[in-house]
């Protein structure tokens, strides 16, 4: 069986999978970081999504062995002690969250979203970037809501740090 | 899952002796296609050589007039790249238009167009621009690479290693989605090259996949002008039917697309 190297939010882990492990399956099964969901079975509800090599994957559709020697952060990478990761703290102001299920991913994949577009989100990108995000309790209009604040808050952070700087 | 045996070659001559060596070896590629078959049960390789590492297969760059993409460059990657933008920006337009994100940081160009899914996105470019395809083993021009429905010119063990097209003058892509898959109902893409000839090609709604719109490339050469799309007949007969939309309907829906394409490439 093959012998993976992986760094996990932040510590590096060694695990033996079987080829057909899914990276979904060894971040539950092997590591016990049960945050990161499986919502379906055709690569479409975005419940699994983690954060490998600096980009949203599904990790339902991505071999473990395929992440060897990569960095993985998954949603219990985001907090630091008992403070919530600002994206978070934005799910929770604004009640983006029923039954709590597609949330990992949501957040993950806002991570992705919020990099990606250098926190300058508008609505309609926020609603184009969730393709691949199911909710099952069709919570979107507060998760657009959370996404869109979280985004404004890191902005508004970094500028300040800008100005530090100067 | 069924189990098999992992592969990592580190270059191309590596992947075609281990596909070679084994009595069912599967490439794989982003895995976007080829991982959920697996876990349905409906592809059960021996041995998976993973062509996610080959140098060989990571280029994207200008050359003679030619855009060259490697086989592994995913879909974000032609997305976003300056160099696409500038040399073809309809093809960065279409790779963002593919499934979502996190599926457009795996998947890759190469296994799209190894695929030939018939709603895949990718073809309609890769006929429309008249693009020839690299293999671990010969050249392919795009009318003999693409043979129907999931159907290619590959040959068993056979390596799609870069797609080289060439730099039209003008180009646009317009795709009608899948509400629900986002995969093409119907995707039209239109390009003017530098000597005037408009090609056509057209995805999502035939029958036998990807094919280009001849009537349609005659009426726009002789004048670029989405009217001319209008007296022009799309054979339902020829046309995919299924429960997202009859033949009649995506009959329809080839020319609306062909007008809007023909539409931004005038814009
Ligand atoms: C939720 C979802 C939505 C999607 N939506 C769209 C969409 O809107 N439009 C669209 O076009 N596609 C869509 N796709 C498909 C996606 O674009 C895939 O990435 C693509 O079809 C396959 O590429 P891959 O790199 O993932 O290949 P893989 O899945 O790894 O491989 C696919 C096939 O190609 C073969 N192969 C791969 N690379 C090579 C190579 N270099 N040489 C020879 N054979 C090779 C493999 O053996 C396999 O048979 C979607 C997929 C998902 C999961
Ligand atoms: S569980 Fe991975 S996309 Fe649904
Ligand atoms: S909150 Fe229940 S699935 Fe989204």
């Amino acid at each position: 069986m093959p012998n993976i190297e992986l760094t996990v939010n932040g510590t590096p882990r060694r695990a033996e999978v079987e080829g057909r492990t899914l990276l979904v399956e060894l971040l539950r099964d092997g590591l016990g970081l049960t945050g990161t969901h499986v919502g379906c079975d055709t690569s479409q509800c975005g419940a699994c999504v983690v954060i490998v090599a600096g980009k949203a994957v599904k990790s339902c559709t991505l071999l473990a062995v395929q992440a060897d020697g990569e960095s993985v952060t998954t949603i219990e990478g985001l907090a630091s002690g008992d403070a919530l990761h600002p994206i978070q703290a934005a799910f929770h102001e604004h009640h983006a969250l029923q039954c709590g299920f597609c949330t990992p991913g949501m957040i993950m994949a806002t991570v992705d979203m919020i990099e990606r577009h250098d926190a300058r989100l508008d609505e309609a990108t926020i609603r184009h970037e969730l393709e691949g995000n199911l909710c099952r309790c069709t919570g979107y209009h507060n998760i657009v809501k959370a996404i869109q604040a979280a985004s404004d808050a890191i902005a508004a952070s970094k500028s300040q740090g800008v100005q530090v700087d100067a | 899952m069924r189990e098999f045996v992992y592969h990592r070659p580190l270059s191309l001559a590596e992947a075609e002796r281990l596909f070679a060596a084994s009595a069912e070896g599967r490439y794989l590629s982003g895995g976007m296609t080829l991982i959920p078959t697996m876990k349905q049960g409906l592809a059960t390789p021996v041995d998976l050589v993973d062509l996610g590492r080959l140098p060989e297969l990571k280029m994207l760059l200008v050359e003679d007039g030619y855009l060259v993409v490697g086989a592994a460059t995913t879909h974000t990657e032609v997305q976003t790249s300056p160099i696409v933008a500038d040399a073809i920006p309809a093809l960065a337009d279409l790779a963002g238009q593919i499934g979502d994100p996190h599926v457009r940081h795996r998947g890759t160009i190469g296994g799209s167009i190894a695929n030939n899914d018939p709603a895949a996105d990718y073809p309609a470019a890769v006929l429309a621009l008249g693009a020839t395809i690299e293999t671990s083993r010969r050249t392919l021009p795009a009318e003999e690479f693409f043979q129907g429905m999931f159907s290619t010119a590959l040959e068993e063990g056979e390596i799609v290693t870069r797609i080289r097209f060439p730099i039209p003058e003008r180009a646009a892509y317009r795709k009608f989605s899948n509400p629900a898959s986002r995969y093409a109902m119907a995707g039209v893409f239109v390009a003017m090259l530098g000597d005037g000839e408009v090609r056509v090609a057209v995805t999502g709604a035939g029958q036998d996949g990807v094919f280009r719109a001849s009537e349609m490339e005659d009426a726009l050469s002789a004048e670029l002008n989405p009217a001319e799309i209008e007296a022009i007949v799309v054979d339902p007969a020829t046309m995919l039917s299924d429960l997202h939309g009859s033949a009649a309907y995506r009959a329809n829906l080839v020319k609306v697309m062909a007008k809007r394409a023909v539409a931004d490439l005038l814009a």
